[in-house]
């Protein structure tokens, strides 16, 4: 697993391939490279992952509902927070 | 995330004009997401209440002279946004700016830590200890890729959406992200890798 210059002129292209919003000819050419190219495809697969993880909405961190209701109370809207959502 | 309805949703005299119940509808629907904002920018549930709590104050003295130019969220994030960066500041004197010249893309960003972790099981990746690293991991970036990263890639937030929120161009968002992604895959790649060689040798 040879790290080429290839490769690292490709890593400035990762987040726009990963996004599919890279340019069509670069997006050939990188996609050629990591057919040959494990270190590449590892690279690749790992980072679409950690963007994927980070994104996974976690419904533990909705709003608690004292910091809510100290939010309201700070803001004079108490009248407001009997109302749940 | 940002939702394209939401002109219809508010009524901007209302809100432009201090209507305490409008204004209690606008607190309602983003309080939680100005919270998880700062949860993820400073890490530190203390802190995150006391950002959204500014924020909602600053919004509310702002908004007779918001100007719509952009939607009202994007308007929104960015005060929350600098208030997170102002909370920086203060633990770290010298060090926050988000304008913080633009870093070139080549040099440094490399990428070192080769090891295939995605076969990993998903109940391993989301675990309450691997949710605890990943919140560490984004403590580790600078605020200014820190802020690109949680805008674009938490709160979902499209580039030009990213770059109206911190007055940067499009360009730099893109230069930023790449490198908070790149430097986040490495940390990941570190935490979970151990993972996998345990596995093989359970
Ligand atoms: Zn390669």
């Amino acid at each position: 697993m040879n790290t080429t210059d290839t490769c690292n002129a490709l890593v400035a292209s990762l987040s726009d391939y990963v996004d599919g919003t890279l340019d069509p000819s670069l997006c050939i050419e990188l996609e050629q490279h990591l057919q040959s190219c494990q270190k590449c495809r590892i690279v690749v697969n790992t980072l679409r992952k950690t963007i994927e993880l980070y994104h996974e909405p976690t419904s533990s961190e909705a709003l608690p509902q004292d910091v809510r209701a100290r939010l309201f109370l700070r803001l004079n809207l108490e009248d407001y927070l009997k109302k749940e959502v | 995330m940002i939702n394209e309805t939401e002109k219809a949703a508010f009524s901007m005299e209302a809100l432009r004009g201090g209507d305490r119940e409008e204004f209690a509808r606008f607190v309602e629907t983003y309080s939680t997401q100005v919270y998880r904002l700062g949860l993820k920018m400073l890490n530190d549930p203390q802190d995150a209440e006391d950002m959204l709590q500014e924020t909602f104050i600053k919004a509310f003295k702002a908004l007779p002279t918001f100007e719509g130019r952009s939607s009202l969220s994007t308007w929104l994030y960015r005060i929350a946004i600098n208030e997170a960066l102002m909370t920086l500041r203060k633990r770290r004197p010298n060090q926050v700016s988000v304008d913080e010249g633009v870093e070139t893309v080549e040099g440094e960003i490399e990428p070192r830590e080769i090891l295939d972790w995605c076969c990993l099981p998903e109940r391993e990746m989301l675990s309450v200890e691997s949710r605890k690293f990943m919140n560490e991991a984004i403590q580790q970036l600078s605020p200014a890729l820190r802020a690109v990263f949680v805008l674009r890639d938490i709160e979902g937030l499209s580039i030009k959406e990213t770059a109206d929120t911190l007055n940067l161009s499009e360009t730099a968002v893109k230069t930023r992200l790449l490198r908070a992604r790149l430097r986040l895959r490495e940390l990941l790649t570190v935490y979970y890798g151990e993972r996998v060689v345990e596995s093989k040798r359970a």
